[in-house]
């Protein structure tokens, strides 16, 4: 197997003396979905961030491409092809649809916009509808796909979604990941995906990390770890 | 069906609409005729204790020539004819100030009936525009409302352009008109200005005077130390206003909300004291006099030039007035004001401009989109402070003297009300604040030190009515036509 498309290894990240990562080593090989699930403050989201350069790393490596991105700052990070849907979805709320994707293509060539903006609304035909309105005044689904979409237009080679599910209703939910294992399938897209809901991230994902109090504590396929004993029972139980 | 036939062959064809409008128009010529014939026409004069009729041919063939004009403008612009309408509301407005008139009250009317044209005929616009995109069913009501403010929006705003570019030439312009005009549109320049600071790219900045205090004394010392002309001045202190902004926010911009507002409102205190006390360089509390008075190209606005200059008025051989001086100045700001403006409009449209917007709304989403934030801050910065130091320019070309007490905390203060009153990044609601905010303190002068309870009085009342400005919606920068194509 050729080497990873991003290789985390032995990464510590910290808030003041709190210490949130203690030595994870994460692979993402290219065209895969992988899910890093866990328990509240068990370090998903810090994980996701200091990829994304904030907080910074207090000592371990991120390589990218082969490129280390170690403590390079966010908006060079995501300059490189990594693009990110944020926990929260943070879209632009006084701006309309077709400004919050005009602001995700600002680091690409303008000459794709058209055909990067036509494959976003084939995804998300929803979108089309809504292009005039402002972000603020559509709904949680919507504002997820928004920011899924709004990613999508920088054209990265790595998606990150912290928390997609945040919020929503379960119809919406199995749209959502319906969308991503679309945006994987068709388009070769690698995802990382961070997801409380478990059941649903492991059904969708190839492989998966399990993260807990710092440290993975467990890693496989997708398939293993949702036959796992510990997993059903730390994680699952009447989890979906 | 033959008796139908035969109808249609002998009826006589039917008017074009412009042979319908002419007809229309003389109609009412000729009620205006008898009408004005001898309510306008005959006059009783006094000559010598008898009282005698004198006839006015010319003034009634005069108001019915315009009342013929008008009319045909109207039942034009009635039928749909609205570029003819509009050529002759320019006819009425241009023959209305160039012509010599029998009484100025005719001319004044000439150019009342050209703008009540223009009205009716953007009137008409918007409610076709309005019926006609009423039917597509791809539009949501957001749409509808953002498409029908955009409308208000523009007809306002072309309104109050006319409204100034117009004012000089009305025969109550007087010379305190024309300098409560330049106050208002000085002000409302700067508040331009700050509002791309604030209003866009959402940082605030309570020292913003002392950028204008760093254009205007940058003016001083370069005409007057170093003999820059206008011209020449006018970008320096431009740029040089600028480099204070970049200087200033490098180190700053990495603060937010509050903490940032305290930096600034101390760096703005800072410029004035360095002005007040660095006495050699910049005249200390005495300030810089005698600044180069503004000339128009090379041509001085006085009654006697030194030998070889021709002043303004024999330029164009006019009879020396006060005004002309004024009135120059009053176009000059509000041309510069109006490049502010154009500025705004134009880059929030682009890339930059957008980004400033997003920065404003969430600045952890803007870096996660690639967003280099410091860098897009201090462009802002700098671009607010550029146009800061050309008003600061103007200023100080038109005073002939600038002082530190002309940069207190009261004139940022002052600013940032106007852009705060007009909606933050609402360019037109920016502009009638600065109306309202200096036109009413203007106008309470009678009241002396009490004005400032009711600019005060003022200001609690909108912010209770209109919390978010007078003018607080955001227009989208790319418009969507009926769901297929898209206009950056």
């Amino acid at each position: 197997m050729s080497a990873p498309l991003l290789k985390i290894e032995g990464l510590h990240a910290a808030y003041g003396a709190i210490e949130a990562l203690r030595g994870v080593d994460v692979e993402i090989n290219e065209g895969e979905i992988v899910t890093l699930i866990g328990a509240n403050g068990a370090g998903k989201s810090t994980l996701l961030m200091s990829m994304c350069g904030k907080p910074r790393p207090t000592a371990g490596r991120i390589t990218f491409e082969g490129r280390d991105i170690t403590g390079l700052a966010t908006h060079q990070i995501m300059r490189l092809g990594i693009a990110q849907s944020p926990e929260g979805r943070r879209i632009f709320p006084r701006m309309t649809v077709m400004e919050n994707l005009k602001m995700g293509a600002v680091v690409t060539d303008p000459a794709f916009f058209d055909e990067d903006l036509d494959r976003a609304f084939r995804m998300f035909p929803r979108l089309k509808e809504r292009q005039g309105q402002r972000g603020g005044t559509l709904s949680g689904g919507e504002q997820q796909m928004l920011a899924i979409a709004r990613a999508l237009m920088s054209r990265p080679r790595l998606l990150l979604l912290d928390e997609p599910s945040l919020g929503l209703a379960p119809i919406i939910v199995r749209q959502i990941f319906q969308v991503i294992r679309e945006i994987n399938a068709e388009q070769g897209m690698t995802v990382f995906l961070v997801e409380q809901n478990a059941f649903h991230a492991l059904k969708l994902a190839h492989r998966a990390y399990v993260l807990a109090g710092g440290r993975v504590q467990m890693s496989g396929t997708s398939a293993e770890l949702l036959g796992n004993e510990e997993v059903r029972a730390a994680y699952l139980e009447g989890g979906h | 069906m033959a008796v139908a036939d035969l109808n249609a062959a002998t009826r006589p064809a039917p008017a074009t609409p412009f042979q319908a409008a002419l007809k229309d128009a003389a109609l009412v010529a000729l009620v205006a005729m008898a009408l004005a014939g001898p309510i306008v026409g005959l006059q009783t004069v006094d000559r010598g204790g008898s009282l005698t009729v004198d006839a006015r041919f010319a003034e009634v063939a005069v108001g019915i020539v315009i009342v013929f004009f008008g009319r045909l403008g109207l039942a034009l612009s009635d039928r749909g004819l609205r570029l003819p309408s509009y050529g002759i509301a320019a006819g009425l407005a241009a023959a209305g100030f160039l012509l010599p008139w029998p009484t100025d009250l005719l001319g004044v009317l000439a150019i009342a009936a050209g703008a009540a044209l223009v009205i009716r005929g953007l009137a008409g616009q918007y409610g076709a525009h309005r019926q006609s995109k009423a039917a597509l069913a791809t539009e949501t009501d957001e749409e509808k409302a953002d498409r029908l403010r955009r409308l208000f929006t523009r007809g306002l705003g072309f309104l109050l352009l006319a409204a100034a570019v117009l004012l000089p030439m009305m025969p109550f312009a007087n010379s305190y008109i024309l300098d409560t005009a330049i106050r208002v549109l000085t002000y409302m320049m700067l508040a331009w200005g700050l509002n791309i600071v604030i209003g866009l790219a959402g940082l605030l900045d309570l020292g913003y005077v002392a950028f204008y205090a760093v254009g205007a004394y940058t003016y001083a010392l370069l005409s007057k130390d170093h003999g820059f002309g206008f011209w020449g001045a006018l970008p320096l202190s431009g740029l040089f206003a600028a480099s204070f902004g970049v200087l200033l926010g490098f180190p700053v911009l990495r603060l937010r909300g509050d903490y940032l507002a305290i930096v600034t409102l101390g760096f703005g205190e800072i410029i004035r004291i360095v002005l007040l006390n660095w006495t050699n360089f910049s005249g200390g509390p005495n300030g810089i006099g005698s600044i180069p008075r503004l000339t128009f190209f090379g041509h001085p606005f006085v009654r006697n030039a030194p030998e070889g200059v021709v002043p303004f008025h024999q330029l164009f051989g006019l009879d020396f007035s006060p005004l002309h001086r004024s009135i120059f100045f009053f176009y000059l700001i509000l041309v510069l004001a109006l490049v502010v403006n154009v500025f705004t409009i134009r880059i929030r449209r682009l890339p930059v401009g957008r980004a400033w917007e997003a920065l404003r709304e969430d600045e952890i989403a803007c870096r996660a989109l690639g967003i280099n934030p410091t860098n897009t801050k201090l462009t802002a910065f700098a671009i607010g402070a550029m146009f800061a130091g050309f008003a600061g320019s103007f200023f100080a070309t038109t005073q002939s003297f600038v002082s530190p007490e002309s940069f207190t905390f009261l004139e940022s203060a002052m600013i940032l009300a106007i852009v705060v009153l007009g909606g933050m990044g609402s360019q037109l609601g920016v502009a009638l604040a600065a109306i309202l905010v200096i036109g009413l303190t203007e106008a309470f002068r009678g009241l002396a030190e009490y004005r400032m309870l009711v600019f005060g009085l003022g200001m609690v009342l909108i912010m209770i009515w209109r919390p978010r400005g007078l003018l607080s919606h955001r227009d989208p920068t790319i418009l969507i036509n009926s769901g297929k194509g898209v206009r950056p």
